[in-house]
């Protein structure tokens, strides 16, 4: 069988296919990932005018950026994660550019989010969930819907005394989307692939470590997951070419027939 | 006894601002000893070596004995206020604006006749203190004081011209998140600011203390973070325009050297925050802060830079953390420069090792937030330029003056 890649081209120019930006814009303000002080910290998003249009340059804008790999919304490679570290092609310069593309599943916990901060995506959610839209096929992007990014930053963030609360999935999920699933990566609206109390599961950070440990993709800080069907999105979210890079912010955009 | 300042009436938009102006500003090289005496609140002349006689002005050799080895001690600051006369027309602008100004010759009980400026409530006849303070243009001059300080003392309006009283001024407090910067905003609330601005970064972070200090009068809590440019300039074009002394309370205390350190990342938070947080700064409220120098009660008067005691010498134990300081020391150095034509002093104020919890396994003597932020406030009210904070300050000034590379030896024990 042949694809006709003009057609596809097409489709999008005449708005057949629907293409869905799931990006946040990179600004200065956007929370990023806050660790113990006394360890290292992921960059903020900084922006600096070279010129504009003055006597540092006369006829051009420009600007010199600086953040970190996960700052906005980023993808997290193998690498990242010490399960993943000596995995093959392990990182955003190395892998495969064919995993750019790929479908994704949107599984909806907006309501269970909005009703408890601290919300686990769980096996028997997601099997309640595959009971209306069927199986999760191998090789999908697994998209958890929180509506988190529609809140504003104090909220998105949701730091209290024993740290940040933001959903995310339980271990015993991750681990059977990745075995029982075969799925491409894990994806969320939040700061970071797992719970904002996440380091008191076993394993710590199950999304990182699971994923990761089995050469799986993670994405966060994403947005307009609302606007996704559950199934039938294809996904594309390449990342810079960063030599050995454990991650890159990037554009993510959905294609929607 | 001086009139009390009244709470200056808002300013009318349609009236020009009026240019800064400077006193004749030129100093010999031998006259500055005055000037670093000014700027640390001491009274110093020049007392000759070998027939200890009393100098004033400042001389090359002794007009007693011809000695040449004079040098600048602390001497007693009484004497009598022998005759005054008022100064009605000047030729000199500056002068011109402020007339009448009284001068008067004060005999001074170490010896010397010296004619100094004359706060309202010294009298002729009487005896007075002098004092050695820093004008607009930065020189040293000596002002008359009563012997013992009056009500209102310090909204003498001469008296005013050389000092930075926070009274009826516009503060900006630049990190509002640290212990320093929140008893900073306390100490500038009691000391009769009329705003105090306090910053605050990344607002979806929680923010101990914050209920307290939105609780503080004057205190109007504003975003600013230092590592964005974007929100400094944002903020100085709020603002920019309201703030007569901004005080930057930003720190980034970390333990740790140059050579065992893994990477660069502390560093460069370090020097994001501290130096090019202070460059930043500079460049955001500097113009506008030069430009409302003479701008009537609450002109713009003063920008505060917090520094280690370390910037002077590197205490390697928390050596690039001294390393951003020192940077920060120089850039200062840079800044009175350039913020001299709007009269606006740059007042640094060294300390040791803060009551904080970045230098929780400091043994004491340490300097408690608090105690930093009255030092600010009463360096504002004497119009210094360097203020020495606590034991460990007090001390590295003095070894640094005697011998720097023991300093250096000993800081890295």
């Amino acid at each position: 069988m042949t694809v006709d890649v003009l057609s596809f081209a097409r489709a999008v120019a005449l708005g057949q296919i629907r293409v869905v930006d799931l990006t946040q814009t990179l600004s200065q303000d956007f929370p990023t990932i806050v660790l113990p002080p006394e360890l290292g910290q992921c960059a903020p998003f900084r922006i600096e005018e070279i010129s504009r249009y003055d006597e540092r340059g006369p006829a051009w804008y420009w600007n010199n950026i600086s953040l970190g790999e996960h700052t906005g919304t980023h993808f997290d490679a193998p690498i990242h994660w010490i399960s993943g570290k000596d995995l093959p092609n392990n990182a955003v310069d190395t892998i495969d550019v064919t995993k750019f593309i790929a479908p994704a599943v949107v599984i909806d916990c907006s309501k269970e989010c909005a009703a408890d901060p601290d919300f686990a995506l769980t096996v028997a959610f997601v099997e309640a969930w595959e009971a209306r839209h069927g199986k999760i096929e191998p090789g999908h992007w697994v998209l958890l819907r929180s509506d988190w990014s529609k809140q504003d930053f104090t909220q998105y963030a949701n730091l209290r005394e024993d740290g940040a609360h933001t959903p995310g999935p339980a271990p015993e999920v991750v681990k059977w989307f990745v075995e029982a699933r075969d799925v491409h990566g894990f994806g969320t609206e939040t700061i970071g692939t797992d719970l904002g109390q996440g380091h008191h599961f076993n394993p710590p950070f199950p999304a990182h470590f699971y994923m990761h440990g089995k050469g799986r993709f993670g994405l966060q800080c994403l947005t307009n997951l609302d606007q996704l069907p559950p199934k039938g999105a294809v996904i594309i979210a390449a990342p810079l070419k960063i030599k050995q890079g454990s991650g890159s912010p990037l554009r993510v955009l959905a294609l929607v027939s | 006894m001086s009139q009390p300042l009244n709470r200056p009436k808002r300013k009318n938009p349609l009236q020009r601002t009026k240019h800064p102006l400077s006193p004749p500003g030129v100093r010999s090289r031998t006259a500055h000893g005055l000037t670093a005496a000014a700027a640390e609140g001491r009274f110093a002349l020049q007392v000759c070596e070998d027939c200890k006689t009393v100098i004033y002005p400042p001389r090359d050799c002794c007009p007693t004995c011809l000695s040449v080895r004079l040098p600048f001690r602390d001497v007693e600051r009484g004497g009598v206020l022998v005759a005054e006369t008022t100064v009605q027309v000047s030729a000199d602008p500056y002068f011109r604006e402020r007339t009448p100004w009284r001068v008067g010759t004060v005999k001074l009980d170490a010896g010397p006749l010296i004619v100094a400026h004359l706060h309202a409530d010294a009298q002729e006849g009487h005896r007075v203190r002098l004092d050695l303070k820093l004008d607009k243009s930065g020189s040293a001059v000596v002002m008359a004081l009563p012997e013992k300080d009056t009500p209102n003392m310090a909204d003498d309006p001469h008296l005013r011209e050389m000092t930075c009283d926070p009274k009826f001024r516009r503060v900006l407090i630049t990190d509002g998140r640290t212990p320093v910067g929140q008893a900073m905003a306390e100490a500038f609330a009691e000391a009769g600011a009329a705003i105090v601005f306090v910053g605050i970064a990344d607002p979806w972070k929680p923010v101990p203390g914050l209920e307290a200090l939105r609780k503080i009068g004057p205190v109007e809590i504003v975003p600013l973070d230092l590592t964005d440019s974007e929100s400094v300039s944002e903020q100085a074009e709020q603002n920019g325009a309201r703030i007569d002394i901004v005080v930057n309370t930003a720190e980034h205390v970390r333990s740790g050297g140059i050579v065992d350190r893994h990477g660069l990342t502390t560093v460069r938070e370090q020097i994001d925050i501290r130096y090019l947080g202070l460059v930043r700064l500079a460049q955001a409220f500097g113009p506008v802060l030069r430009a409302r120098g003479a701008d009537g009660i609450n002109a713009a008067a003063a920008f505060v830079n917090l520094l280690s005691a370390h910037a002077l010498m590197n205490w390697p134990a928390y050596g690039s953390y001294s390393a951003a300081e020192a940077a920060c020391l120089s850039a200062a150095q840079c800044m009175r420069t350039e913020l001299r034509p709007g009269g606006i002093k740059v007042m640094n104020v060294f300390f040791g090792p803060l009551e904080t919890e970045w230098f929780q396994t400091v043994p004491p003597p340490k300097v408690a937030p608090a105690t930093l932020a009255r030092a600010v406030v009463r360096g504002l009210q004497q119009g210094l330029e360097d203020v020495f904070v606590g034991d460990i300050a007090e001390d590295i000034r003095a070894r640094l003056a005697v011998n720097p590379k023991a300093l250096e030896r000993e800081l890295a024990s």
